[in-house]
């Protein structure tokens, strides 16, 4: 681990004593294994405990953890042969969102989601995982595709919002996103989504209007980020962790406010600190997704969906 | 109770009105800032008169302007679940909903009527800007989805006339689905064959440009109007420069290739008129057939040739 969040301190210094240990070498091996297992033991029932009740700011902040498994990251345990397709034949290709075929055990699915980047290179290269139109546009060619080859479409969300720049409203970011909403709600294949990081607002809805759509534990979908939040409502980008209390944009929020269909869990600590494992966890839950809608008509799968969107919060709020 | 109370006062408060009025007489035009006579200003639909300025109006005033000689019927919108997420900033957010309700003349930031536009049946949807900056959330987007079902039954057109910041932040991730409830319902309206027509006014950013707003048959917009995804603000701070004075208004968009024409507000009715009747009635005096069944056969029986 090399990232370490504010509230992970405690965390931070037992790994480094346990590393300490374990690069000491001495007479007595027995005792500094055994020293180990104790302190490994004590890491796992403090990042059970601070894990198992992070406020929504700390959440988010997991949410955006740099180490956090990427889109790439997935693509790379997850999906074998995946051919990435580029352009929106419109204008230009937009490395914020990737897209293209690939294979999940065996099964072909056009794969789209965002991508932040991991160093700054590549941050720059994917710019922050913020599209612009062509993104959009692109997502929009492939899900209609996907549909012409009856192959289901699987997106994964993370982003902090879709680009906010003078380019991009030149070339209609309002209705690329408009459209890509769209034609989520229309194509008839099976479409699911996964908010594996940030769900920011409009950028991440517009790949998000899925049969099945599912978050991980720890990550986060919202209208507004909660510093803009703060920053509007409360007129102080301090208040960041108050907003992020109200939003209720945690997964667990989501879950009972009827917007998401599942939580898929993260392993001990994070996806950041096993993101082997948390991939798995994210393939599975697509592959039973995928399996629930095996026989289902195209038809009807647009029309659930359809549904599922229109009875949104007319239920089983308040 | 008396003569005194009965009698004098409402004397006395009329006086005291009376000094208040000599201020509003004279509306001051934000563009050329020439002052405007209220009675001209009414006349003209709050267009100024010097400079062809236009200014935001209230969703009633929008209705009599939008639908033949100024008559609809408004809907009673359904009750939605009230502030869901409990949500409270400084201030309550039931106690800015009662605030803004106080103030207002429709429950939430959006008004749904029926009448005829052109002579046809049309659902119109304007949006409040002055309650709440005319945000989306389940209350709108419920009024939404209503005014596409009324529509649909009706077999009529549907126009949405946007007048927004965007998303309801006081309702979270519940006013985000709002995009994608609105734009399930107006696919509805298209799968009928129904024209959807939006017509952007001053201002439509955020969710509401970027989802329901921007998938109209046809976009008309109103002179000056900004119409935009990201806030003004926002954009000059992510690339830290300044943007041209017309970034983002109706004619930008025009020239841009997004909307399909700029229209001034004494036009509209005439506009949206001829269009619906383009569409709606496609051969001479063929009597206004509802459109699914046009499409099977063309109903010219007994058609008389228009005058």
């Amino acid at each position: 681990m090399h990232n370490f969040l504010d509230f992970e301190k405690p965390i931070a210094e037992l790994e480094g004593k346990i590393e300490e240990l374990r690069h000491l070498t001495g007479n007595d091996e027995v005792n500094i294994a055994d020293e180990v297992a104790r302190l490994q033991d004590k890491l796992t029932k403090l990042l059970q405990g601070t894990y198992g009740k992070l406020t929504p700011w700390q959440k988010t902040q997991v949410a955006r953890h740099p180490d956090r498994p990427h889109f790439t990251d997935y693509i790379g345990h997850l999906f074998e042969d995946f051919t990435p397709l580029s352009g929106d034949r419109l204008f230009g290709e937009d490395e914020a969102i990737i897209g293209g075929l690939a294979r999940l055990q065996g099964r072909s699915v056009m794969v789209i989601g965002h991508e932040k980047g991991h160093d700054t290179e590549t941050r720059v290269k994917h710019n922050f995982g913020s599209a612009r139109p062509e993104g959009y546009r692109k997502a929009v060619r492939l899900m209609r595709m996907a549909e012409r080859f009856n192959i289901p479409v699987v997106t994964l969300v993370d982003t902090a919002g879709a680009f906010p720049g003078a380019d991009a409203e030149a070339r209609g970011q309002s209705e690329a996103i408009a459209r890509s909403i769209e034609t989520c709600l229309d194509i008839k294949v099976p479409l699911i989504s996964i908010v594996i990081g940030e769900g920011g607002s409009g950028g991440a809805i517009a790949l998000a209007v899925a049969n099945t759509v599912l978050m991980l534990e720890n990550s986060i979908y919202s209208v507004i980020s909660p510093e803009g939040c703060a920053s509007i409502l409360w007129r102080s980008g301090d208040e960041a962790k108050t907003a992020a209390e109200a939003l209720r944009l945690t997964a667990q929020d989501l879950l009972q406010l009827g917007v998401i269909d599942d939580i898929i869990a993260e392993p001990l600590g994070g996806a950041q600190r096993s993101p082997a494992e948390a991939c798995k966890r994210v393939g599975a839950a697509i592959i039973k997704a995928l399996e629930s809608m095996d026989d289902v008509e195209g038809g009807v799968l647009k029309a659930r969906r359809r549904d599922k969107f229109l009875e949104m919060g007319r239920k089983g709020l308040n | 109770m008396s003569w005194l109370t009965e009698f004098v006062r409402p004397k006395i408060q009329q006086l005291v009105r009376r000094t208040d009025v000599p201020e509003n007489l004279w509306h001051k035009c934000k563009s050329c800032e020439q002052m405007i006579f209220h009675r001209d200003l009414a006349k003209n639909n709050h267009v100024c008169q010097h400079c062809g300025h236009h200014m935001r109006i209230s969703a009633q005033n929008r209705l009599e302007l939008l639908f033949d000689g100024g008559k609809y019927q408004t809907i009673e919108l359904p009750n939605v679940p009230v502030d869901p997420l409990k949500f409270r900033d400084q201030k309550k957010y039931t106690d800015r909903l009662k605030a803004a309700q106080a103030k207002a003349t429709y429950k939430d930031a959006l008004a749904v009527a029926h009448g005829e536009v052109g002579g046809h049946a049309t659902v119109i949807a304007v949006f409040d800007f002055s309650f709440m900056g005319g945000s989306m959330g389940i209350a709108v987007g419920e009024g939404i989805v209503a005014a596409a079902e009324l529509a649909s039954v009706q077999d009529a057109a549907l126009i949405i006339v946007p007048a927004s910041g965007g998303a309801r932040m006081q309702e979270g991730i519940l006013s985000l689905m709002q995009m994608a409830r609105t734009t399930a319902a107006i696919e509805k309206v298209k799968e009928k064959g129904l024209p959807y027509f939006v017509l952007l006014t001053d201002p439509t950013t955020g969710g509401v440009s970027a989802s329901f707003a921007m998938l109209g048959d046809i976009q008309v917009a109103e002179p000056g109007a900004q119409i935009g995804f990201a806030g003004r603000r926002v954009i000059e701070n992510t690339i830290r420069e300044k943007l041209p004075d017309d970034f983002q208004t109706a004619e930008y968009l025009l020239d841009h290739g997004m909307v399909d024409m700029v229209v001034p507000r004494n036009e509209l009715n005439a506009t949206f008129g001829r269009l619906i009747d383009m569409i709606r009635r496609t051969k001479p005096g063929a009597s206004i057939v509802p459109i699914k069944d046009a499409k099977k056969k063309p109903d010219t029986k007994g058609a008389k040739a228009d005058k």
